[in-house]
């Protein structure tokens, strides 16, 4: 990732931009930018989503608090993001109503940037969430929630090496504390825009067979559907016997998004 | 012609034969082995500090020796301080808005001329109907909900599925049901919908069919003021709040009790099925953010289910003035009706009174107890407690709600057996219609409606029979 445009200091600082974040509440007209806020349960989405929007989600402790998709919007550099707070879930995997609901949005809604609020005092279970969803779309930013906590005990994350091996920005945050908030919309505004351009981490250790199987049945897809980003995921759903994906391939439903 | 998504599926099919049936354990094994390694390269450990205290709390907290005791205390302590805390502000408010506001209102009325079928409908109607609302109703609301909101914060209600997980286990439901069950003691819709954690369709049935035996919070104050005016009774004035919080709790249990029952009975009759497999992660303890969670909790719930119970009440106390005010041959409605029932009602320990209440008050449960008190005043015309014909009458305290409800005949049976019916009766008119939204069957819906009132007539029933054998000894 890169920022290729020159602007003054002033206009690329975090800091100086969050006095431009406008939050609109529930108000979500005409949105120029749609973000999808994804995550494991527990990791602070609500939070995050209550900071960027201005709305007052109630959070609570405890996993699988928010098991429908909550909406609101926030404007900053004079453009309407419309922001969707999926259910937190530990896969995409599996048929659990609230998984289908994040999986489907992300899959089918074609967000133009997901954010993916982890827990950073326990990185690698949500890495697992994270990296599902780096196989379904390339833009994404990871919003390293809960940085306080995991000072607290004892843990420090290398963001800058994070950034690099998953392929997409790292922020590090503090939702309820404000921290990073004002960064990650600078940069999610960026990787919307384009100025930021995402190399996801794919999944790498797949065994030689299963390799080819998905790299065969993505290489068919992207033949006939052209300019589907992410075949990969739909071969790997396919082989997994998904019958939503079969069912959206039957319906034609992929070609509306090509 | 042989459209191109069919020979993808085609390919898909042939090659799903190559790479056998584990596929999916496969891919997940490989997502584990990336994160495990992303993260171990850019992760620092320090070792000297880590989740030791999180690890030594939960051990107690989940313990099979403390993890239920504590849970009980825990409860028992929040609904102590909501029974002791709650009774001054709540005369208060009700000195406010019944005896000095009301007759304010009244003059004024009476000053102006309105007509009397308006002054009737508006004063002794809606606004009698709402200021019972937020003098009985506001006070515990305004204690019970931000030490519970203090408590799920803190991130205890994770540790509460982990001990009730195996009942449920054994119950043939899904652990989860430990939640969805938490949050309906909040409010059973809400409930209803969290059922969407569950994966299996059986599962998720049985959570919803069951999550009404929760206390929701329209009926904890029902509870904890009928247990403070009847058993509150029996003993000396010390003990009232102990032996109040003590009887809530018991009924609360039953109703943890009804819903590992009928889960049971459920998974055995209706809903046949394996219990799922399933990970509850522990999320790490939290200090709640004290003043924050008050705040939100008050403008979150408190004010909400207030306002819920408000535009409620409204309507109700209106059909209430109107059906005690409307008479047929010398009779009102309401009374028509409190006669009618009252047979069936005192054969099963409650009476017409209250089976009227619960037939207007079916959109919220949160209006039920302001209902029985403006009927058995119109009904009984009890005057003398009041200074109007209508619905007026004095109330500084819980005991004096107590005089109103004796001298409309109810007994300590009267009392336990409300205390029952208002768990175990059907589920209020938002949680029914979201039931319905749920799972989109009407079969279901029902069955959800109509279970838990039959199980309510039963229990009622049984509880007033074995009393009269006792008594008549």
């Amino acid at each position: 990732m890169n920022t290729t445009t020159t602007v003054n200091a002033c206009e690329t600082c975090a800091i100086y931009n969050a006095a431009q974040l406008k939050k609109l509440g529930i108000n979500v007209d005409n949105a120029d930018f749609v973000v999808a806020l994804a995550g494991n349960p527990n990791t602070g989405k609500s939070t995050v989503f209550n900071a960027l929007t201005g709305l007052r989600q109630h959070t609570g402790n405890w996993p699988g608090k928010t098991v429908t998709r909550a909406e609101g919007g926030f404007s900053y550099q004079s453009k309407n993001f419309r922001l969707i707070d999926l259910p937190g879930t530990y896969s995409l995997l599996s048929t659990s109503q609230d998984e289908q609901v994040a999986r489907d949005f992300i899959l089918f809604g074609q967000p133009d940037v997901t954010i993916i609020v982890v827990d950073a005092s326990r990185l690698e279970r949500n890495l697992n969430m994270a990296l599902q969803v780096l196989e379904i779309t390339d833009k994404a930013v990871l919003c390293l929630n809960l940085m306080d906590e995991a000072r607290r005990h004892g843990i420090e994350i290398d963001v800058r090496s994070l950034s690099k091996k998953l392929g997409i920005p790292v922020i590090a945050a503090s939702a309820r504390n404000g921290d990073g908030i004002s960064e990650l919309i600078q940069t999610t505004y960026e990787v919307a825009t384009g100025q930021i351009h995402c190399k996801p981490h794919k999944i790498n250790s797949l065994s030689a067979d299963i390799q080819s199987a998905v790299d065969t049945l993505s290489r068919k897809i992207q033949k006939e559907y052209p300019g589907l980003p992410n075949t990969r995921w739909i071969a790997m759903r396919l082989l997994d016997g998904d019958e939503n994906v079969l069912n959206a391939l039957k319906n034609n439903e992929f070609q509306l998004t090509t | 012609m042989k459209h191109k998504s069919d020979e993808i599926i085609e390919l898909a099919s042939s090659l799903r034969w190559q790479v056998g049936d584990n596929f999916h354990d496969k891919l997940t094994e490989s997502i584990y082995a990336d994160a495990a390694e992303i993260s171990k390269e850019v992760e620092i450990k320090n070792s000297h500090k880590d989740y030791s205290f999180d690890l030594r709390l939960d051990r107690i907290l989940t313990s099979k020796m403390f993890g239920f005791p504590i849970m009980i205390l825990i409860l028992s302590v929040i609904l102590w301080l909501t029974i002791e805390g709650a009774n001054y502000p709540s005369g208060l408010l009700a000195t406010l808005l019944l005896e000095m506001v009301y007759p304010f209102l009244k003059q004024v009325s009476a000053s102006i001329g309105f007509v009397w079928w308006l002054d009737g409908f508006l004063l002794d109607g809606v606004y009698l109907a709402l200021a019972w609302v937020i003098s009985v109703m506001l006070p515990p609301m305004a204690i019970f909900f931000p030490l519970f909101t203090l408590l799920e914060d803190f991130g205890y209600l994770p540790r509460v599925a982990f001990n009730l997980d195996s009942i449920f286990r054994k119950s043939g439901a899904h652990g989860k049901q430990a939640l969805t069950m938490s949050m309906g003691w909040g409010c059973n819709a809400a409930g209803v919908i969290a059922t969407r954690i569950i994966d299996s369709p059986r599962e998720r049935l049985i959570a919803i069919l069951t999550n009404n035996f929760s206390l929701c919070n329209g009926r904890w104050p029902t509870q904890i003021l009928i247990a403070t005016i009847f058993i509150g009774a029996l003993v000396p004035e010390n003990w009232v709040g102990l032996t109040a919080t003590v009887s809530v709790i018991a009924i609360a249990m039953l109703g943890v009790f009804f819903t590992f029952f009928s889960s049971w009975i459920l998974s055995k009759t209706l809903l046949k099925g394996e219990v799922s497999t399933f990970t509850l992660e522990l999320p790490p303890y939290r200090p709640p953010r004290f003043w924050k969670t008050i705040y939100t909790s008050l403008i979150d719930r408190t004010l909400i289910v207030l306002w819920r119970a408000m535009v409620f009440a409204a309507p109700a106390g209106a059909v209430i003035w109107l059906i005690s005010t409307i008479s047929i041959r010398e009779l009102s409605l309401a009374s028509w009706a409190i006669t009618g029932m009252d047979g069936f009602g005192l054969f099963i320990g409650l009476n017409g009174v209250i089976l009227l209440a619960y037939l207007v008050a079916i959109p919220a449960n949160e209006i039920v107890i302001p209902t029985v008190l403006m009927l058995t005043v119109a009904h009984f015309n009890l005057a003398n407690l009041g200074a109007g014909s209508g619905v007026m009458f004095e109330v500084d305290s819980a005991m004096q709600t107590g005089e109103i409800l004796r001298a409309g005949g109810w007994t300590l049976l009267t009392g336990i057996n409300l205390m029952l019916f208002s768990l175990l009766h059907n589920p209020c008119s938002t949680t029914i219609f979201t039931i319905y939204q749920e799972t989109r069957s009407w079969k279901w819906t029902s069955i959800a409606t109509l279970f838990p009132v039959l199980i309510g007539l039963v229990a009622t029933f049984l509880v007033a029979q074995c009393w009269r054998i006792i008594e008549s000894w």
